[in-house]
């Protein structure tokens, strides 16, 4: 059997995936700021917040209104959405003649509020939400066992990246919201309604971070805090990507799922800090980011 | 994607003119008079926190206010300069004033090599940089053997100034804490008004056009970002001979969205506003701390009405209605 | 800091006792009100405080309690901050509960540089009443001895031998997978290896699949709170506990458990200084706080602050002052008898003794009922409960 650097190589498949599994959430959640930034420049700095949210409006759903994880999934990211189209059309559309940096403060305000109001709802020791029971068990894979859950996690993540790529690389509709971000005057001159665009680009965005809280609600605590420290993480994944493209978004998260799986292995101390690390190789090296265009 | 730096701070209304302007002395000659007698009135610890974090967040204001960058992670200097001097009081036994300025010299390095890195990037990427990087000294801080992970440094002396004052009195270390507090106050209202600080707006106001009036701009913004790093580093050293204690809220990134908070409610850009609203924030956490995550959602509050009506901030209000730079 | 005041006795009841002097006492409870440990202290420990107090009626004994409660957010910098100004500006006397190690040391140090009392009930270090042992300090309900020494003792008797261990990253981590290879190596067990995970993680099932690898018979979780819920129901989804491995959750509450729900708990072996469905003394003291809490069962926290408040009352009575010396020295000389903890003393270091329980997590087919979760193992006696005086190192012990 051979084995490298002293760990055999089950043990490292079994990192890998496991790390492509966490790059799902990074990939999800880095893609949703991405739209968000290339159409309104705005941080969203609630992000994590609203991954949280996800979490727990299908955490209601099922407990209040019966609501099953399915249902959850289209259900939660349009609810959560639309709570993102009202915050965009009463307070972040105030913001756009601004330094974007009011953006990032407005929405890091935004933060605190939701967790806090969480927190006072629902304490912090974290609700449970069970896995469906058709992703219940595994498969053997010989070298790990692999949830089916998390094999699904997997899945999703890729089809909802995969199709709002698609989406905005590839439809006309992405070529509006593109053509918008250039030049929103000269394409409201064309007759389209270029905030309600934005407005709803927003609210996608936000959806996107509520699809990826309803995926982690069955596999993480589903507490108040749970988006607090993630969307650190997240901003260091978008850092390095480099704003300029939703696939250099997606290529990042996923990429950088598997770096920190392989830190867990050779030094699991560092596995919180690999993210900075190589962040601050980047940004020596290529300062506008892995994917991203020189500004 | 073009990033462009329109940079519009709404604070800076008022022009800040070279040479102190009178009632600039008269402000300062005021609060000096009340915080001398503040002590006999008030409960001096609580005092000095206020003290401590009005440094602090005129430490950021300097970068924010005046060099137009938004650091999100300014713990990391205020923290990392806590922790260096509890260890040189506690461990190595030295002096208080030895280890503040330990404390301050290594916010000062640690300011240096993040602000040469995270100055290749503008506006709210060097936010997001700033904030990467503090979560990496938040991690060291964690982890590193010295800190006392989670426990922090705790029971630091207080010790003797220059061997001989001893400090352990509340109200004898306020005096020492507001020496210190306003001395860095008036560095940093030196800095403003010298001529660095002149090229330090224009750029602010204008990079293109500094850079093409053959200012290299990056030493610039390196140079105010060590400044703030070095008189952040100051106020947390300050803050661990007062509590007695280094801890990793000190280097957690809520403590830099506070200090961010606080130049902000009281108004960027201006001199006195970070002063006003590190005392409005710290005195809120202080007596509505039984409220637990209500303490949260206040804050949130204050910050998104700040940003949607009221980014002047106190002072700068007051500022415009007697039309005058406060 | 002044907030929730309840003044428990009044003029009217200082003129009907016989007693010589009225004593004003005030007693601040400092404890997490809105973070993790807020369910398994919080409001839960005033309402314990305030329920020893009417129990022991120190109103007709003239004393007067006054009770103040603040969040320190589990920092020890806030809880450090409020403790100094409780003594300074508000008088306080006792500082009761403080859960999390740092902000307790923190408040230990205020107290013995104040000369005043502190009743911990919720945190953990050992250093509490070892290396920085204070004369004023009290550490009443468990340590990560204890829970070590009964959870790894048990385990390994039950022929669970070779442990690998799933340490939080930071020194409360450090200090009890210490703590437990300690205890699994004299009692003929062995550590086959150990991981350190980030504090606080979200994600541990690599760590999992490491400790799965190693082949040991048993995954030490030494971590807390929502690190230990997270690595519990991960273990469950990736099959390490079907696969033959158990698990030990070397610091876990009633309220951790009421959160992962019976069905991913069930089966897991902890320690803890009290459940609810003990005896007939802990039903109805239970059954009076659950009243008062919107129905939750207490915790041995909310127990031990019970405790340690009585015997201190106790020792107000006796000695008829509120001096440090004077009612230290009275609770360490005299057992404690209370109705949440039968007999115990208290040690010359500071430390309560008083019998652990060693309990499993039910199967929810064996529950029956809500808050019904833990059958008793086994009872370890209080002397063998808590680590030997001379192993702490405290100063205080000539």
């Amino acid at each position: 059997m051979f084995e490298l650097l002293g760990i055999p190589p089950q043990a490292l498949f079994g990192q890998l995936l496991l790390g492509l599994i966490n790059g799902s959430f990074y990939a999800l959640l880095s893609l949703g700021l991405a739209v968000i930034f290339g159409l309104l420049n705005i941080i969203n700095f609630s992000h994590g917040a609203q991954y949280m949210m996800g979490a727990f409006v299908a955490w209601m759903g099922l407990t209040y209104l019966g609501i099953p994880y399915w249902g959850a999934l289209v259900v939660v990211p349009l609810v959560v959405g639309a709570s993102g189209v009202v915050i965009e059309r009463l307070m972040i559309s105030r913001l756009y003649h601004l330094d974007h940096l009011y953006g990032l403060l407005l929405t890091f305000g935004l933060a605190l509020i939701i967790q806090g109001l969480f927190r006072n709802g629902f304490g912090v020791s974290g609700l449970p939400y069970s896995i469906p029971s058709q992703l219940s068990g595994g498969q053997n894979l010989g070298f790990m066992f692999l949830p089916n859950y998390r094999a699904w996690v997997v899945v999703a993540s890729l089809l909802v990246c995969f199709g709002t790529w698609f989406a905005i690389e590839r439809t006309r509709l992405g070529a509006y919201l593109r053509a918008a971000t250039e030049n929103p005057t000269l394409v409201g001159a064309f007759g389209i309604n270029v905030p309600r665009m934005i407005t709803l680009t927003y609210g996608f965005g936000v959806a996107l971070a509520a699809f990826a809280g309803v995926l982690a609600a069955p596999i993480y605590s589903v507490n108040p805090n749970m988006g607090a420290d993630l969307i650190i993480v997240v901003f260091a994944v978008v850092v390095i990507g480099g704003m300029g493209s939703i696939l250099g978004a997606i290529l990042t998260g996923f990429g950088l799922g598997i770096v920190e799986g392989l830190t867990k292995v050779f030094y699991p101390e560092a596995s919180s800090v690999a993210i900075f690390v190589i962040m601050a190789i980047v940004l020596l090296v290529k300062p506008a980011g892995l994917f991203g265009r020189t500004a | 994607m073009s990033v462009t730096t329109q940079t519009t701070y709404t604070s800076a209304s008022q022009a800040m003119p070279i040479g102190t302007p009178r009632h600039h002395i008269i402000i300062f000659a005021v609060l000096l008079g009340l915080l001398l007698i503040a002590p006999f009135l008030l409960y001096p610890v609580f005092i000095m926190k206020i003290l401590c974090f009005a440094l602090f967040a005129s430490a950021l204001n300097l970068l924010l206010g005046f060099g137009g960058l938004l650091s999100f992670g300014h713990a990391a200097f205020f923290g990392s300069a806590s922790y260096v001097t509890a260890h040189a009081a506690k461990v190595w036994g030295l002096t208080p004033e030895v280890s503040i300025l330990l404390g301050t010299g290594s916010a000062a390095i640690l300011g240096l090599l993040i602000g040469a890195l995270a100055i290749r990037r503008q506006g709210i990427y060097f936010a997001m940089v700033t904030l990467a990087f503090a979560q990496m000294v938040f991690f060291f801080a964690l982890q590193a053997p010295f800190t006392g992970g989670e426990d922090g440094i705790q029971a630091v002396p207080r010790g003797n100034l220059f061997g001989v004052l001893s400090l352990a009195d509340d109200r004898t270390l306020y005096f020492v804490v507001l020496a210190i507090v306003f001395g860095g106050l008036l560095a940093i209202y030196r800095i403003i008004h010298s001529p660095f600080g002149q090229v330090l707006k224009a750029i602010r106001d204008n990079e293109p056009r500094s850079i093409s009036l053959g200012y290299k701009v990056n030493r610039y913004k390196l140079a105010v970002f060590v400044m703030s790093a070095a008189l952040a580093g100051l106020a947390g050293s300050t803050k661990s001979l007062v509590f007695q204690l280094a801890s990793l809220t000190d280097v957690y990134w809520t403590m830099s969205g506070e200090v961010v908070l606080m130049t902000l409610l009281g108004g960027m850009g201006t001199i006195f506003g970070p002063f006003v609203g590190a005392a409005v924030i710290v005195t809120m956490q202080n007596y509505f701390a039984s409220f637990g995550a209500w303490v949260t959602v206040l804050q949130g509050t204050i910050f998104v009405i700040s940003v949607l009506l009221f980014r002047e901030g106190i002072v700068g209000v007051l500022s415009k209605w007697i039309k005058k730079p406060l | 800091m002044n907030f929730k005041t309840t003044t428990l006795a009044g003029l009217a009841a200082m003129l009907m006792t016989g007693s010589a002097m009225a004593v004003d006492v005030k007693l601040g409870v400092l404890n997490d009100r809105s973070g993790i440990y807020a369910d398994l202290s919080g409001e839960g420990s005033v309402v314990a405080a305030r329920m020893a107090i009417e129990d022991f009626d120190a109103a007709s004994k003239g004393i007067n309690v006054e009770v103040i409660s603040a969040d320190h957010q589990n920092k020890p910098d806030v809880a450090s901050t409020i403790a100094r100004q409780w003594y300074d500006e508000e008088g306080v006397d006792a500082i009761v509960d403080v859960p999390t190690s740092s902000a307790a040391l923190a408040v230990s140090e205020i107290t013995r540089e104040k000369g005043k009392i502190f009743l911990n009930s919720g945190a953990a270090s050992t250093d509490l009443t070892g290396a920085q042992c204070a004369p004023g300090t009290a550490h009443w309900t468990y340590d990560t001895y204890a829970l070590a020494n009964g959870t790894g003792r048990a385990m390994v008797e039950s022929g669970y031998k070779n442990w690998y261990f799933l340490t939080a990253d930071y020194a409360f981590g450090h200090s009890l997978e210490a703590n437990t290879s300690k205890v699994v190596e004299e009692t003929g067990g062995s550590v086959v290896g150990s991981v350190r995970h980030p504090f606080p993680g979200t994600d541990f099932s690599s760590f999992l699949l490491q400790a799965q690898a190693s082949g040991a018979d048993v995954i030490g979780l030494a971590n807390a709170g929502g690190d230990t819920v997270n690595s519990i129901k991960q273990a469950a989804e990736f099959g390490i506990t079907q696969a033959g491995q158990a698990l030990a959750g070397l610091l876990i509450f009633i309220t951790d458990v009421h959160a992962l729900g019976l069905e991913t708990a069930q089966g897991l072996v902890l320690t803890e200084a009290f459940y609810w469905d003990l005896n007939d003394d802990t039903r109805e003291w239970s059954a009076r706080f659950s009243e008062e809490m919107g129905g939750s069962k207490p915790t041995m926290v909310h127990a031990g602050v019970y405790s340690a408040v009585t015997h201190y009352l106790k020792g107000v009575e006796a000695t008829d002052s509120k001096e440090t010396e004077a009612v230290m020295d009275w609770m360490k000389s005299n057992p404690s008898q209370d109705q949440v903890f039968g007999e115990g003393s208290l040690r010359e270091d500071g430390r309560h003794l008083h019998d652990m329980y060693l309990f499993q997590v039910k199967s929810p087919a064996e529950s029956e009922g809500d808050w019904d979760y833990y059958k008793l193992l086994s009872t370890i006696p209080a002397d063998v409960a808590f680590m030997p005086l001379e192993d702490g190192g405290c100063a205080l012990v000539e």
